[in-house]
């Protein structure tokens, strides 16, 4: 399992129309990513990141190249396959959160799982499964507006979690949050890579937190340049 | 299960926004359904209308009358059961303002033609007694606090002079629909008067009231009555009572269109104050939105949450409107008096404010949930909410 390709990404590009001028994004990406690696996207603001995190994920689509993810290349799916494809393959965790201010720890958590055949009882399990990992159970019946930063970023890796996705995608995870937060958030990352095996794709600019990946790749200007392993 | 939860939790998001929203949509209920009410209670006449019943009054104008010797004509048509003359008289009790509609009858055929003016048998008998006598509805003794054996003085508008009546009876209601805030005394004592007064406008009748043996045989009926006085002085117009009905409400019908536009208008605006709450809102939740869509829920997931609150918020909004409608009618009806003979919320009101809503709540979302359908995940994602 360990050495199988489960992101393949050949001359991958993408650009965005912005007032009619063509503007590239992405240019000629090609890039390998194995099952279980923790992988670190680093690179300057404005470079392109959080696109290509988009474009592994199957949020966005690309303009030309190959993407292959899990065997799937996702650029050819419709909409609909894709959104049913991105509920089987992909956790997300972002900068901000985005948990749903109306519903509990347990319910935000729960979610993703109301997309599956699971009765209540299963789910319910699974939930509090989820949010013992992150070290929240005494926080199941919260709403995020109760809980702190760092404690809805953990609700948001369980939600992340819940459907034991193939891979995890994660956009500046610590990027609004304190050192000592940003600290147990990446402590978490390196646990799901290291014990569960979880394969993890994290954009951030920050190096503390690039340094606890397992391998490391630059983007500069829409081009991927230096790695280190 | 979490649909509801989630679309009803949104909806209380914004308690003051939701809270207001929801007053104008009960404001904006409850003036539909009470003009609708009033549009509906000035076309009552013609609902109380029986089948069998013909109206046959002056071709030219129901103001121009007719001869009293037509009666004889009339009745001996075949298919005729009975005639009654009537007159419209049109005096003021006391105040110009206190309107309320007299007729000068023929009591015997005109009360049995109308057997749903129930009328005590013995204060009947008083009545014909009575030249002066008069029967009246049970809704104008309520309202003027008219007794038997009152003395009601009218002063005559198109009967000029001053008309002394003294009631010997008071009317029920034989139907739901039946009109009580009517006024008949005798049409002998009318004429008999007038015989006195102006002897050259004696011996004339405003309409005949017909009733026929078979109400199958209604039209034929009328195009033989009518066809009677042909290339006569005073031609006839002959329809059933409905009909007649009908075109006595066609003189205002302007004011009842008019009402019926703003009630629509009213419901158009709130509206337009709908569809701004809910691309407000919707606006603010972009980044839910595309969250959902990222997890893998469908856009019309997405489009379906922002239905839902819309219809949830407009029907709670139209439940109390409609609640509201029944006592604030009746007040109203309290206070209109006789104007408004029959005055009641109808089923069919009731049926459009539901409608109403159904439409406001979903035209309202419409908008707003297709862009938040179509969101597309990345963007919707950067946007900061
Ligand atoms: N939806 C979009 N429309 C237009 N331009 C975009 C859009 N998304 C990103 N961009 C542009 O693409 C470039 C890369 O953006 P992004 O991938 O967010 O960079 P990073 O995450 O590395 O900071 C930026 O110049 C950004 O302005
Ligand atoms: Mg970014």
């Amino acid at each position: 399992m360990r050495d199988q390709r489960i992101v393949e990404i050949r001359n991958l590009s993408k650009s965005y129309q912005r007032g009619g001028q063509i503007v590239p994004v992405l240019s000629d990406i090609t890039l390998d990513i194995a099952s279980g690696e923790f992988v670190a996207l680093m690179g300057p603001s404005g470079s392109g990141k959080s696109t290509l995190l988009n474009l592994i994920a199957g949020i966005d689509k690309p303009d030309g190249g190959m993407l292959r993810v899990a065997g799937i290349d996702i650029a050819e799916l419709s909409e609909s396959e894709l959104a049913d494809w991105r509920a089987e393959h992909v956790g997300f965790i972002f900068q901000f959160y985005n948990l749903m201010p109306v519903l509990t720890a347990f319910e935000n958590v729960e979610l993703p799982l109301l997309l599956t055949r699971l009765t209540s009882g299963e789910r319910k399990s699974h939930v509090e499964t989820a949010l013992a990992m992150v070290s929240l159970s005494d926080r199941m019946e919260h709403y995020p507006s109760e809980l702190s930063g760092g404690q809805q970023q953990r609700v948001a890796i369980a939600r992340a979690i819940i459907t034991d996705p193939t891979i995890l995608v994660a956009d500046e995870p610590t990027g609004d949050l304190d050192r000592a937060s940003a600290e147990d958030i990446l402590n978490l990352m390196d646990r799901l890579n290291a014990e569960l095996g979880k394969t993890i794709i994290m954009v951030t600019h920050d190096p503390n937190a690039a340094r606890r990946a397992r391998s490391l790749r630059h983007l500069e200007k829409g081009v991927l340049t230096a790695d280190r392993s | 299960m979490h649909f509801l939860k989630l679309v009803l939790r949104n909806a209380l998001r914004h308690r003051l926004r939701t809270a207001l929203t929801v007053l104008g949509l009960v404001v904006a209920f409850l003036s539909f359904g009470l003009l609708q009410t009033i549009v509906a209670a000035w076309y009552h006449g013609a609902e109380a209308a029986a089948p069998n019943r013909l109206i046959t009054r002056n071709a030219v104008s129901l103001t121009i009358p007719l001869p009293l010797h037509y009666r004889e004509k009339v009745r001996a048509v075949d298919g005729v059961k009975a005639v009654a003359v009537a007159n419209w008289f049109a005096g003021v009790y006391q105040d110009p303002k206190n309107f309320f509609p007299q007729f000068a009858v023929e009591p015997v055929p005109y009360f049995s033609m109308y057997p749903e003016y129930r009328v005590p048998e013995e204060a009947f008998r008083a009545f014909l007694r009575d030249r002066k006598g008069a029967i009246v509805g049970r809704k104008l003794a309520d309202t003027y606090g008219f007794k038997v054996g009152d003395a009601v003085p009218l002063k005559g508008t198109i009967f000029p002079g001053n008309w002394e009546f003294v009631v010997r009876g008071i009317y029920d209601a034989g139907e739901a629909k039946t009109d009580t805030s009517l006024f008949f005394f005798h049409w002998d004592y009318l004429n008999e008067t007038m015989k006195q007064r102006q002897p050259l406008r004696a011996n004339q009748v405003g309409i005949f009231v017909v009733e026929v043996s078979d109400v199958e045989r209604a039209a034929a009926v009328s195009q033989e009555i009518d066809k009677q006085f042909k290339n006569s002085i005073a031609e006839t117009l002959t329809e059933t009572e409905q009909a007649f009905q009908i075109g006595f409400v066609k003189q205002t019908e302007a004011i009842v269109i008019a009402i019926r536009v703003v009630s629509f208008v009213v419901i158009f605006i709130i509206l337009a104050v709908m569809a701004n709450t809910m691309a407000m809102t919707a606006r603010e939740r972009f980044r839910e939105y595309a969250t959902l869509k990222a997890l893998g829920f469908a856009p019309r997931y997405v489009a379906a949450l922002i239905f839902g609150e819309s219809l949830a918020i407009t029907a709670v909004g139209c439940a109390i409107g409609i609640g509201l409608t029944f006592p604030v009618g009746g007040w109203f009806a309290s206070q209109m008096g006789t104007l408004f003979p029959v005055f009641e919320v109808s089923e069919n009101t009731v049926a459009l404010q539901i409608a109403c809503a159904v439409a406001v709540g979903a035209i309202a979302a419409a908008l707003p949930a297709r862009r938040a359908a179509r969101v597309r995940i990345a963007e919707g994602l950067r946007a900061i909410g």
